[in-house]
């Protein structure tokens, strides 16, 4: 069994073969999808975990704090104590709350990050599964979120819940559009929407280089949609603590809310992710096509480094916006979205295809 | 035991729901309770409940003496301390006719104007937040903590200070409290430039704040709006200005006058008067006479029997006491003008027809303190 930090596909596939050989078809797929299930399960936990305790470190350096230092080296526990905390913590269900969907929408959330996570290339042959349709799947399934944020507000029997819920719906129903419409922008250019093709795509160049003008402007409106459509800051409306509390999930407790909290980390990767696979190259190191010496050098640091220095100089970008900027009003937001962003998004698509088909993209 | 039934505040129309902002919610500003009328979004009508932090100040000024109601002004606006103090010891001072060494003067407008800049600071800080900005909160708050040492060191409380008694101070400044003081002014004067960078210029926060809770003129005179908020109306209220007491007639300042009426006229006119009252610090720091820190007084302090109204500016608007006495070493009556009270009289007005997260701006814009308003 070889393994490569630099290409996990040998190393993958001798576990595939030996599972496969020892044991009977069946089963060796039960312990396949076990095994990626699990893993998927702790590096989830794991990431979420270190977002949470990033976030705290980030806006405590914008803040002139020092945030969380006290719990192990840096503070670095701090997130896991609470992690605990409130997994012992009461679930409390309030009073004439529809208890079937109280109880389910938090796991709709969680269901639905896992389902997104499937289909990010983590690095060279470290990809649960590649579609030919891995965009579309994303985007399709990233978009069940709000089911689940919808029937929080609403199971809760709470009006701020309820508040937060519809605003939480009008949001991501609109900004969708714009995160589909900047995405199609790069599959235009990419000419597939498999993940994997898409990164191989960019051995010779980022796509954001790659595009001209309409790239930069689909990533940057992808950034501004997508952290609209995660309901981060500035347009955290669903649960702006100013003026609702927390918003839809006011009414939930102990690790109910720890799972709305952590999806809300772990949006912010997945969107973050996808932003660096489309836009950035993905795993792939550096490239500058014709620069043979150049590039060999570059890939000389792993794809999974790569990969996570870009997800998480977005992940640092989104947070900056998060901690400078005041909050939108909600009809503030719909304007920016159906004013401004989609316009852009439509004439960015007819220019892409145009640069596309002339051939003038490098 | 018979059933109370509270009837509804107004008729509920179609679509119309009721909700209730507060006691416990993180922009009231603490135990303020709001019954909002809402037509989705949108703000139709909204009562404000007072009286969950009602302590009976007034009434337990009637069994204190002069010097101990001073402790008690303290925990009503305690954001504005020493000008609360001040209204008390000038009403006793101008009732007995006592002539307060100028030393005391320019000392007490000092205190009175880096007063005011902490509270504005913190009004900067709760507006950023309830717009959303969070990280304002802890440029105010760093800011705030340099004055706040300030006064720690000179006479040892940070929020209530208690320091004016009748007739004076309670002891002499802290030798440093000069250099301090203007190393402040020095440190502010960049400081503040960060304000604006962060929360004045941001684009946001003027699309959310231009044109939203407008109040006319009219309307803030006859609601009673003081302070900056009459102000961000155009409505000359500076009690500084019109009945100059302490040193304010000798300094040179500006009463800030902003006509929008809107919540970024307000903020606009808070913004200026922090500068406005660096600018009276920095024309008394030097020159503070020598002398006494207090006049000769009794050592038991009756005013003689009459009534007497005292009013001073303090961060929020027109603070007044009255009192009615009877010649005894505790007035008879005790009542106070709270601006806090009034200003919050005029958010339902200024409120209707906005958002709820308008309601919540304006509600920042208007900078109330709770236990001002309930007393």
């Amino acid at each position: 069994m070889s393994f490569s930090i630099y290409d996990f596909t040998a190393f993958n596939q001798a576990i595939d073969k030996a599972l496969f050989d020892n044991c009977s078809p069946f089963w060796a797929t039960v312990w396949e999808l076990t095994i990626i299930g699990l893993v998927f399960l702790i590096a989830y936990a794991l990431m979420g975990l270190f977002l949470v305790y990033a976030e705290r470190k980030v806006c405590a350096f914008i803040q002139n704090r020092v945030g969380p230092n006290r719990v192990g080296p840096y503070g670095f526990f701090q997130t896991i104590a609470d992690f605990i905390k409130l997994m012992l913590k009461e679930l409390i269900t309030i009073k004439n709350a529809d208890k079937v969907l109280f109880n389910i929408a938090p796991f709709i959330v969680i269901i639905v990050n896992f389902m997104a996570i499937a289909a990010i290339p983590f690095a060279k042959g470290l990809h649960a599964i590649d579609f030919d349709i891995g965009v579309l799947y994303v985007v399709a399934v990233s978009s069940l979120s709000v089911v689940g944020v919808l029937l929080a507000g609403w199971s809760s029997n709470s009006k701020f819940s309820l508040i937060g819920a519809m605003r939480s719906g009008a949001q991501i129903v609109s900004y969708e559009l714009s995160v589909s419409l900047s995405l199609i922008t790069m599959i235009i250019l990419a000419g597939t929407m498999q993940f994997s093709a898409i990164v191989e795509g960019q051995a010779n160049g980022w796509f954001i280089f790659k595009g001209h003008i309409p790239a930069v402007i689909a990533f940057v409106v992808y950034l501004i949609a997508s952290t609209a459509e995660i309901n981060r800051g500035p347009f955290d409306l669903a649960e702006a603590e100013s003026e609702l509390t927390a918003g839809f999930h006011t009414e939930y407790s102990g690790i109910k809310f720890a799972f709305f909290y952590l999806s809300e980390y772990m949006n912010m990767f997945i969107v973050a992710s996808i932003a660096a696979t489309l836009f950035l190259g993905g795993w792939m190191p550096f490239h500058i096509g014709g620069w043979t010496g150049f590039n060999n050098v570059m890939d000389f640091i792993p794809p999974i480094v790569w990969y996570i220095g870009k997800t998480f100089f977005l992940i640092w970008v989104i947070m900056l916006f998060k901690w400078t900027f005041p909050r939108l009003r909600i009809d503030q937001l719909l304007t920016l979205e159906w004013k401004y962003l989609l316009p852009i998004n439509l004439v960015n698509i007819l220019i892409m295809a145009f640069i596309v088909l002339m051939g003038w993209h490098f | 035991m018979k059933e109370v039934i509270n009837p509804p505040a107004v008729n509920i129309e179609e679509g119309e729901y009721h909700i209730n902002m507060g006691p416990q919610h993180p922009s009231t500003h603490g135990v303020l309770r709001l019954v909002l009328s809402l037509q989705g979004e949108t703000v139709k009508s909204l009562q404000p409940h007072c009286g969950y932090i009602h302590r009976g100040i007034e009434k337990m000024c009637e069994k204190d003496t002069y010097p101990q109601i001073i402790h008690l002004t303290d925990r009503m606006d305690y954001l504005s301390a020493h000008i609360n103090n001040h209204a008390v010891c000038l009403l006793v001072e101008n009732a007995l006719e006592v002539d307060v060494p100028e030393r005391v003067k320019y000392i007490r407008t000092i205190l009175d104007e880096l007063t005011r800049i902490a509270s504005h600071q913190l009004w900067w800080c709760s507006f950023g937040m309830d717009m959303g900005g969070q990280t304002c909160y802890f440029y105010g708050l760093r800011d705030r903590e340099k004055i706040l040492d300030i006064f720690e060191e000179s006479f040892g409380s940070r929020l209530l200070h208690s320091y004016y008694t009748p007739g004076g101070l309670m002891m002499d400044i802290h030798p440093n409290f000069q250099k301090r003081t203007k190393d402040f002014i020095k440190y502010f004067r960049k400081k503040i430039k960060d304000y604006d960078y962060i929360l004045t210029g941001n684009i946001i926060m003027q699309e959310r704040t231009k044109g939203i809770g407008y109040i006319s003129k009219e309307d803030v005179i006859s609601y009673g709006v003081t302070g900056p908020t009459g102000r961000g109306s155009g409505f000359s209220c500076d009690v500084r200005k019109h009945h100059p007491y302490a040193a304010y007639d000798k300094v040179d300042f500006r009463e800030v006058l902003e006509t929008a009426g809107d919540t970024f006229a307000r903020y606009m006119v808070r913004m200026h008067e922090m500068r406005e009252s660096m600018k009276i610090i920095e024309q008394l720091i030097d020159n503070i006479p020598a002398g006494d820190f207090t006049a000769k007084m009794k050592a038991v302090i009756k005013l003689p029997a009459g009534e007497y109204y005292q009013r001073v500016e303090a961060a929020r608007g027109e603070y007044g006491v009255y009192v009615v006495s009877d010649g005894n070493k505790s007035p008879y009556r005790m009542k106070f003008r709270s601006p806090n009270f009034s200003n919050l009289s005029a958010l339902d007005h200024m409120s209707r027809g906005y958002k709820i997260a308008d309601l919540i701006a304006i509600g920042g814009s208007l900078d109330y303190v709770i236990p001002d308003i309930d007393r």
